[in-house]
């Protein structure tokens, strides 16, 4: 048995006075083991979200279900962790603030002083110590992405959860995170689930890349196992034949499965091992 | 260290930027002249223009009373309303300092002589009634929180409880002080019989209908600001897992801050303008009662003490209407 199973899964919503239903996702079956980090790519509106809030326990699906360790998930529980893609931050309260609520939930028997060191400890994480007593209304998207992901780690949830949690950072902060995020992995073996629209940033940390199909009804496409050895290093994958390989694999499938590909960022497919446009080893900017 | 070469580099950027514009300081000064104009000029010139026709237009007004009196005869009875405050200031420490040096002869004469110690039982000022009124407000505008907002939480939470205060809310809520006042007075009357406690009957009735009539308004906005909640901020209430209390306190509760400040500002605008109606029924030594006295004195400076009760009536609504903005502003997270 798995730790987390989907059996033939489907949700539509419901919307408006009329009753119109949309099918989003459609027969979903997916297994993942402990400790194993999957990513899944998809179009914008493909239903990625709405996965993730089913697997969360936010949406219960219509048919299908959704076993965590065999048992099954109703509602949303402390040994899972999301980062959502809006950020959801609590306006009243400041950084400190929001990741602190959520440390205090996630321990409610440690001293104070350790609650306090927790929270100081994953905000420092995700380099925002100089923000940390800061609002979100003060805070740009990045910065705002960047609590959510301190927030959902500091929980040291069993399963994480993260939907699209990079998207609005740049480059190197990009790759700062994802370092962390690898790192943390390495550390605790946590199950992880990352959407992700960078097919790069898939291969750099996932064991599986699934694709998540066009919708209405989108189905999950045929798995990519990605077996390059860890750590993996940026700089090198670049001239890595397999990772090129496996990328262009992906890219393929996707490209293949809808036409255009509006509003998925498909990396540009250059002379990239000269120039390095993409990412800085973010070692070499920590000196 | 990825943030700082950015922001290093943004700011660069920027200081080319504010080279350019050369003369913003001109053209500030004129913005703020216009601005002065504007938000102070034009509210002095109408209330002069007011002032001008008020006193044009009052001697041509007979009344039972007399002419109406025009500004300066409001102005001059305001005068001496706080003169007499003060006189009656000054009679009431002389009676408490004469009763003092009295006990001490009486003690002096005989040692087991028992201190009686009255209470000054003079009329009450003017001063003293707007403090009196101030305090009756007060006291409606809390009970009526302490009441509404807990049930407008209740409401906006639970779908079933909304529905079933709903009649409720819709059928007291256009009620008038007025038709609450003798149904209030016969029931503190009845179960408020003790008599020699410290707190007047007719205060506590004035502030229950005050509550009755102001805490609609809070109600209604808390069900709303409590049901309107961001869902993804139930989303992470419930990825947090918060418990039943832990969700009132530190989600509900704030997120629906700026809409419970709202409906407290109306409620307090609304208690203000009923409190002055039921302190004259229910004879509360308040703003109410002045009128209410002056108006049945008919002496010929009762209209112009009436004006300056208006007045006053109206400035303390204002003030008050103010300060519950800046409490607003203090709560309000959003931009
Ligand atoms: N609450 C809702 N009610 C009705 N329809 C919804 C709701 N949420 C999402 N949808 C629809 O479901 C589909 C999938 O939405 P979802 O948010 O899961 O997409 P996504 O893959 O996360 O997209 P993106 O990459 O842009 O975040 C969309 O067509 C959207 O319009
Ligand atoms: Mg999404």
């Amino acid at each position: 048995m798995a730790f987390l199973e989907l059996n033939n899964v489907s949700k539509s919503y419901v919307s408006g006075p009329g009753g119109k239903r949309l099918p989003v996702l459609e027969n979903i079956n997916l297994k993942v083991e402990e400790g194993e980090f999957i990513a899944i790519v998809g179009f914008s509106g493909s239903g990625k979200t709405t996965l993730i809030s089913l697997i969360a326990g936010l949406l219960n699906p219509d048919e299908g279900e959704i076993l965590l360790r065999g048992q099954p998930v109703l509602s949303p529980g402390p040994d899972r962790g999301v980062v959502f893609q809006n950020y959801s931050l609590l306006p009243w309260l400041s950084v400190y603030g929001n990741v602190r609520l959520a440390v205090g939930k996630a321990f409610p028997s440690w001293l104070p002083r350790q609650k306090d060191r927790q929270t100081h400890k994953f905000i420092d994480l995700v380099k925002l110590t100089p923000a940390v007593a800061k609002y979100p209304r003060e805070l740009s998207g990045g910065m705002r992405q960047r609590v959510a992901v301190a927030r959902a780690l500091a929980m040291n949830p069993q399963m994480l959860l993260l939907d699209e949690p990079l998207s609005a950072l740049d480059a190197l902060t990009r790759a700062t995170l994802q370092d962390e995020i690898e790192k943390i992995w390495e550390k605790e073996r946590k199950t992880v689930i990352l959407i992700t629209n960078d097919v790069d940033e898939g291969i750099l940390l996932a064991d599986r890349i699934i694709p998540l199909n066009p919708g209405p009804s989108a189905t999950l496409g045929p798995e990519f196992p990605i077996t390059l050895p860890r750590p993996r290093n940026r700089q090198q994958l670049n001239h890595d034949a397999r990772y090129k390989m496996i990328r262009n694999q992906i890219i393929e499938y996707l490209m293949d499965v809808r036409g255009d590909v509006a509003g998925f960022r498909v990396p540009e497919d250059l002379v990239l091992p000269d120039l390095e446009p993409r990412y800085v080893s973010s070692d070499s900017l920590k000196g | 260290m990825s943030d700082r070469m950015i922001k290093n580099k943004k700011g660069q950027v920027s200081l080319g930027a504010t080279a350019f514009p050369p003369n913003g300081l001109s053209l500030k000064a004129g913005d703020i002249l216009l601005k002065l104009w504007v938000s102070l000029g034009i509210p002095v010139a109408a209330f002069s223009i007011f002032i001008w026709l008020w006193s044009a237009g009052a001697a041509s007004v007979q009344t039972s009373l007399g002419t109406l009196p025009g500004p300066q005869a409001v102005f001059a009875q305001a005068g001496t309303l706080w003169q007499e405050h003060w006189e009656e200031k000054g009679k009431e420490k002389e009676f408490y300092f004469k009763q003092r040096e009295q006990n001490a002869q009486k003690l002096a004469q005989d040692p087991a002589y028992q201190v009686k110690a009255r209470k000054y039982t003079g009329k009450p000022t003017y001063l003293d009634q707007i403090i009196t009124s101030l305090i009756t407000v007060f006291t409606g505008f809390v009970i009526a929180s302490l009441v509404a907002i807990p049930i407008g939480i209740l409401c906006g939470l639970n779908r079933i409880i909304m529905i079933a205060f709903n009649p409720f809310i819709q059928i007291f809520k256009p009620v008038s002080p007025l038709a609450w006042l003798p149904l209030v007075t016969m029931i503190v009357s009845a179960v408020y019989t003790t008599q020699n406690g410290g707190i007047e009957k007719c205060f506590i009735i004035s502030a229950i209908t005050v509550s009755l009539c102001s805490l609609w308004p809070t109600l209604i906005n808390t069900a709303q600001g409590v049901s309107s909640i961001d869902k993804d901020i139930i989303n992470v209430s419930r990825v947090l897992n918060l418990g039943w209390f832990t969700h009132v306190f530190k989600i509900v509760l704030p997120s629906s801050l700026p809409l419970i400040f709202t409906g407290l500002r109306i409620s307090l605008g609304v208690g203000w303008m009923v409190l002055i109606a039921s302190e004259m029924l229910a004879q509360n030594p308040g703003l109410g009662k002045f009128v209410w006295d002056e108006f049945q004195n008919g002496s010929s400076n009762s209209l112009a003490r009436i004006m300056v009760a208006v007045l006053t009536i109206g400035v303390l609504g204002f003030i008050l209407d103010r300060l519950m903005v800046l409490l607003q502003k203090t709560v309000n997270f959003q931009k």
